[in-house]
């Protein structure tokens, strides 16, 4: 859980200004306004350059980036797919 | 509901005189306002606002104001001066070329476009666009930057944020600048301004806070676009100006609003939303459309979103 630990406390410091507790792991960005269009570039930016990976346009996707469980899901996959 | 695809269907010469109704209310009552300027670009929705203040307020009390840029496609000054002959309304053109240039807005723009794109220059056109495929994919809303060469080969990349917001604030100067001649002539006169956006632009946030946003009354952000092509007919606007295609006439190169915002056309995008609002089940709007479940439901999606995310744009000064 160390990489969605990062990826949290991104969320809360750009996002929620440091009010944390609006954020549960299936607490949906877009459903609760907390991310909206500029913010889904800002978060795929701090993916990438954290993370090392590049997300492709059909990757962005409500399943993938909707909430911090669906971002745990995704970065795994794109991280496993990346060892190989 | 019985719900078919025309449930969406509005009745022109009511709707017509309800609007004029208010409008003249509005404007001389509320106001104090001896008539009425509109920003005239030659599409759909400033055509229809030009022609009920013609209707409504006498063509003498009317003023069509055209905003050209460098940018703008010549076709919009042509039709826009039909538009303004069909119903007798005095015109005046201004050029915003010298004004844009000098608020610094094709050089920022074309600044955040070379860091993309470092070939990029004078005889490239540019565009940003989302993703048009809604039906077939739910992609979030994230801008392209695309640019043409002037061998008419195409490249696109997804904009990193610092360029977007640039471009973005950028090209908002133009509509800015329009409103600030748009009250020059009105206050001069001692006008109202009449906005022109309509509902799919006002809920959806397609229009720039204190730029086209900024107006007196805004009479047709009730009616869909479907809506203001119906009325567009019954108030006989020109053919020309009915056939077009809704474009935004903001970047250089040509852009339909469907790639630059709105992702599916207007005829199943303005009845679905119909639907929805009026708590249609999604199967029946599914069915009334020939569109399946989940195609419903992912346009349903991106207008929830786009209303939510654009909410700011519609706040008064907190």
């Amino acid at each position: 859980m160390s990489q969605i630990s990062a990826v949290k406390e991104f969320i809360i410091e750009n996002f929620l200004f440091g009010e944390e507790d609006q954020l549960k792991l299936d607490t949906d960005f877009f459903d609760q306004g907390i991310i909206d269009s500029t913010g889904v570039v800002e978060l795929v930016s701090f993916l990438e350059e954290t993370f090392n990976i590049s997300i492709d346009d059909e990757e962005l996707i409500p399943e993938n980036l909707s909430s911090l469980k669906n971002i745990d899901v995704f970065l795994q996959k794109k991280l496993n797919h990346k060892v190989v | 509901m019985n719900f078919t695809k025309d449930s969406i269907k509005i009745d022109p010469a009511k709707e017509f005189e309800k609007i004029s109704t208010k409008l003249r209310d509005d404007v001389t009552k509320k106001l104090k306002k001896r008539g009425a300027v509109v920003g005239i670009s030659g599409g759909i929705d400033s055509s229809v606002v030009l022609a009920i203040c013609a209707k409504t307020f006498g063509p003498e009390r009317v003023v069509g104001v055209m905003l050209p840029e460098n940018d703008s496609n010549p076709d919009s000054l042509e039709l826009a001066t039909k538009l303004a002959e069909k119903f007798n309304v005095k015109y005046i053109v201004e050029n915003m070329t010298d004004a844009l240039a000098g608020f610094g807005c094709y050089r920022r723009r074309d600044e955040a476009i070379k860091n993309v794109f470092p070939e990029y220059n004078n005889n490239y056109k540019a565009k940003i666009t989302l993703p048009t495929n809604l039906l077939e994919k739910d992609l979030l809303n994230v801008f392209q930057l695309t640019i043409i060469a002037p061998d008419g080969s195409t490249k696109s990349e997804r904009l990193p944020l610092k360029e977007y917001l640039q471009i973005v604030a950028a090209s908002n100067f133009k509509q800015r600048s329009r409103m600030s001649m748009l009250y020059y002539h009105a206050e001069s006169r001692n006008y109202a301004v009449i906005g022109t956006g309509n509902k799919n632009e006002h809920e959806q946030g397609f229009f720039v806070k204190y730029g086209d946003g900024g107006a007196d009354i805004k009479p047709i952000t009730h009616l869909f676009k479907t809506q203001v092509f119906q009325l567009a007919e019954y108030l006989e606007v020109p053919d020309e100006i009915r056939k077009r295609t809704p474009t935004t006439d903001t970047y250089s190169a040509e852009q339909t609003q469907e790639e630059f915002f709105y992702r599916v056309p207007f005829a199943i995008l303005d009845t679905v939303w119909f639907g929805w609002e009026n708590n249609v089940p999604v199967e029946k709007i599914a069915e009334a459309l020939q569109l399946t479940k989940s195609n419903v439901e992912a346009i349903i999606n991106d207008i929830q979103r786009k209303i939510r995310t654009t909410e700011y744009l519609r706040m008064e000064p907190l």
